[in-house]
């Protein structure tokens, strides 16, 4: 083993060594991501919300028969004349919790999909289920290809995406913005639509992001010094304003850099047009076959000899 | 004559009671898969939004497919290493990678929740090359084909010897109308036979570039599998998420690989009662050092770069999560590094099953014990979720047990592991310990 070993040791470099280069790639050069700020989306402003929960109301009426999405009600009350979701779910798109600090300092915030400008969804669904509306910007799920992977689920930052874990023929439900439903009868989401205090605003990424700087602008005694989404995960197409901080409102502190944009560099340096896995491949056939040569060359006399004592 | 005495048959019956034992414990792990399908995944396990991935994914996934690396790395050695003295190991590392990941894609159809529609997977417009996922799915399914080919040696060599007679017995035992006219039969098996010694060499001529793919499948799969939680930034705690993950989890799988073919050996060789095939052992585990020594510098070295060494050594849940992960390897590699240590096979067998541990350890960290996804969130599987898991190992070990006694799949105890043999310098073992080639 000693005599040969260096000659081996090179060789095992020389293996490991391209695995090595694939990892020591990824620390190379990021070119940025571009947000696109003609999409759609909605500007949520938790000061003027008053908590009616008509926005979740509207969610399911909408979109309730969508997609065999059929809400469930509630465990308790068989006759179906309640429903009151805890928290999003199977059959919950989008809620309206309360953060209550103290009897003066509360805040109401509502939770659905936040049609990120890069979302790691539909980076990481490896059959295309979640799609990114080119146009419109609106992150969208087709049942009808999804394997149930809920690789979204672990990827999504924000926790959005869920699963109907008590089906036996389940699916993943968030927010599509009503594409289907509301957005394609009326040209805006439903929630937005009955909101009857306007916290909800729909339109384009730009007009609402204008909009919440004004607001900010205007009364910057009232609200956190923040607009939540406009850099958050690379830019999301739901944005917030708040009088309390983000954070406190289930709302996680998440870096500018898109998640799916590092995971996709690493990958993508390892998979470049496919040269990697092909050098390595033909690199590997080229030591196996002259290995066995070898090894035939000196086994040969061996075998010879064998051959000979047998007849 | 040729290359078949190699390897050999074990003598032996079938329907022991250890198969039964095991037997019985699949059977309780199926009917919770057919609890699930009818029911749900909710009805049998604790996932949860919060942890959409159990211990299926963790366990039979992630690392089952790194424990049934044994065929990768044992492969490497034999072929890109050119050490051919370590071929007599291979077919029991081959029998179970395969078994390995033939039942990691078993359990990953119970894990999804809409499986009808994996076939997109073949659809190249539906195709996400993006997705980490994407990788390891088409990899593993590729690798397990590549695994069954590597095995189909094995399979002819008794397929061209048999004589039947079991299926016959089988037959008669059903219903003596349905076993077929003894004649009428042995024509047919003739043809078979026939078929698969025709088949033989033209497979040994090809089998290389398979064992190559072999080698270059699992490379690609297990740092994707590594890649796959690198999504998951605001998840994973810091310790274990880093731009490395895919290259840790190679040599991760490679460390495992090895060290799982040491206890392999051991624990079958105990358990049916061969000698202890010291030399090979002894040679393995001299590598396994070399392998683990630069995993280890691989995650200090990302730990110092990324400025956490503070968070590892904190001794909190997490810094005891993952102490214990880098001391298991740690310390189970020192062991090795003395070579008197790496010919006692109770060493060996304490320090492999050290090194597995911690190898497997590191992955249940990455993809379990490191990841929160936020407040309120808890995981612990369920009862029926662990006697899922369970049932799927208890198929593998039952799978093998029944493999070695209708294949030649252990080294032939005749020709190595005598008493007469002399250190690791002996040359590879003679007479046709090629398979193919030729």
């Amino acid at each position: 083993m000693k005599n040969k070993s260096r000659r081996e040791f090179l060789k095992l470099v020389g293996v490991t060594g391209a695995g090595l280069l694939t990892g020591a790639a990824t620390a190379s050069g990021s070119e940025g991501l571009h947000v696109n700020n003609e999409e759609i989306g909605m500007l949520y402003d938790a000061t003027k919300c008053v908590g009616c929960k008509a926005c979740m109301a509207a969610c399911k009426r909408v979109n309730g028969d969508y997609g065999s999405l059929s809400y469930e009600k509630a465990k308790f009350d068989p006759d179906g004349l309640w429903d009151a979701p805890t928290d999003l779910s199977g059959s919950t798109r989008t809620l309206i919790k309360l953060f209550k600090e103290s009897e003066s300092r509360w805040s109401y915030v509502k939770y659905s999909c936040m049609h990120c400008q890069k979302p790691s969804c539909v980076s990481v669904c490896p059959v295309s289920a979640m799609t990114k509306d080119k146009v419109s910007g609106v992150v969208d799920y087709n049942k009808n290809t999804c394997i149930g992977c809920r690789y979204c689920q672990v990827a999504c930052a924000f926790n959005i995406p869920k699963f109907q874990w008590e089906k036996s023929i389940p699916q993943i439900v968030k927010c599509d913005l009503c594409k289907n439903t509301n957005l394609r009868e009326k040209g805006i989401s439903a929630c937005a639509e009955v909101c009857p205090v306007g916290a909800i605003k729909f339109g384009k990424r730009k007009d609402l992001l204008q909009e919440a700087k004004t607001r900010l602008r205007e009364n910057p005694d009232k609200y956190i010094a923040h607009v939540y989404g406009e850099h958050e995960a690379g830019g999301t197409n739901h944005l917030y304003l708040a009088s309390m901080p983000f954070n406190k409102l289930g709302l996680p502190d998440i870096k500018p850099q898109a998640p799916a944009e590092f995971s996709e560099k690493i990958q993508h340096t390892i998979y470049k047009g496919f040269i990697a896995p092909v050098a390595l491949y033909s690199t590997l056939c080229f030591i196996a076959v002259k290995n066995m040569k070898k090894h035939d060359k000196t086994d040969d006399h061996d075998k010879r000899k064998h051959d000979g004592e047998e007849r | 004559m040729g290359h078949n005495d190699e390897y050999q048959k074990l003598e032996g019956k079938i329907f022991t009671k250890s198969f039964f034992i095991l037997l019985f414990v699949v059977l309780v792990g199926f009917f919770f898969v057919g609890v699930r399908y009818v029911k749900g995944i909710g009805a049998v396990s604790n996932m949860s939004d919060g942890y959409p991935w159990g211990i299926w994914i963790t366990y039979d996934v992630a690392t089952g497919t790194a424990i049934a690396c044994g065929g990768y790395a044992v492969a490497i050695l034999v072929y890109i290493r050119n050490r051919m003295q370590y071929h007599p190991l291979i077919r029991s590392a081959i029998l179970t990678s395969m078994f390995g990941y033939g039942l990691a894609g078993f359990s990953v159809m119970v894990d999804l929740g809409r499986p009808w529609n994996a076939y997109n997977f073949f659809i190249p417009s539906k195709w996400q090359a993006n997705s980490a996922m994407f990788e390891v799915a088409l990899c593993v399914m590729a690798y397990s084909t590549v695994l069954i080919i590597e095995f189909l040696p094995a399979i002819l060599t008794t397929i061209e010897t048999t004589k039947w007679e079991r299926i016959h017995k089988i037959g008669e035992w059903l219903h003596p109308r349905i076993a077929p006219d003894a004649q009428n039969m042995a024509n047919r098996l003739e043809w078979v036979k026939v078929g698969a010694a025709w088949l033989k060499p033209r497979l040994n001529k090809v089998l290389i570039f398979f064992i190559v793919l072999g080698i270059t499948l699992p490379t690609m799969h297990q740092s994707s599998l590594g890649s796959l939680l690198l999504i998951a930034s605001t998840k994973l705690h810091p310790l274990w998420h880093t731009g490395f993950l895919p290259l840790l989890f190679l040599i991760n799988c490679v460390f495992i690989g090895y060290a799982i073919a040491i206890l392999e050996s051991i624990i079958s060789c105990y358990s049916f009662k061969r000698p202890f095939e010291v030399e090979e052992l002894a040679g393995l585990a001299g590598l396994i050092p070399w392998v683990t020594v630069i995993w280890l510098s691989v995650v200090v070295g990302d730990l110092v770069n990324r400025g956490q060494m503070g968070a590892a050594l904190k001794l909190d849940f997490y810094s005891g999560f993952f102490l214990t992960e880098f001391l298991l390897v740690g310390i189970g590699s020192t062991i090795l590094f003395s070579r008197k240590n790496r010919r006692s096979p109770r060493w060996l067998f304490v320090s492999a099953a050290m090194i597995v541990l911690g190898g497997a350890l590191y992955r249940f960290n990455v993809y379990l014990i490191g990841f929160n996804p936020g407040k309120g969130w808890r995981y612990f599987p369920s009862f029926a979720e662990i006697m899922i898991t369970v049932g799927i190992v208890a198929l593998e070990i039952l799978g093998y047990k029944v493999f070695v006694k209708i294949f030649p799949v252990l080294p032939n105890a005749a020709k190595h592991g005598g008493p007469n043999r002399h250190d690791g310098k002996t040359a590879p073992i003679a007479a046709g310990s090629m398979e193919f080639g030729k």
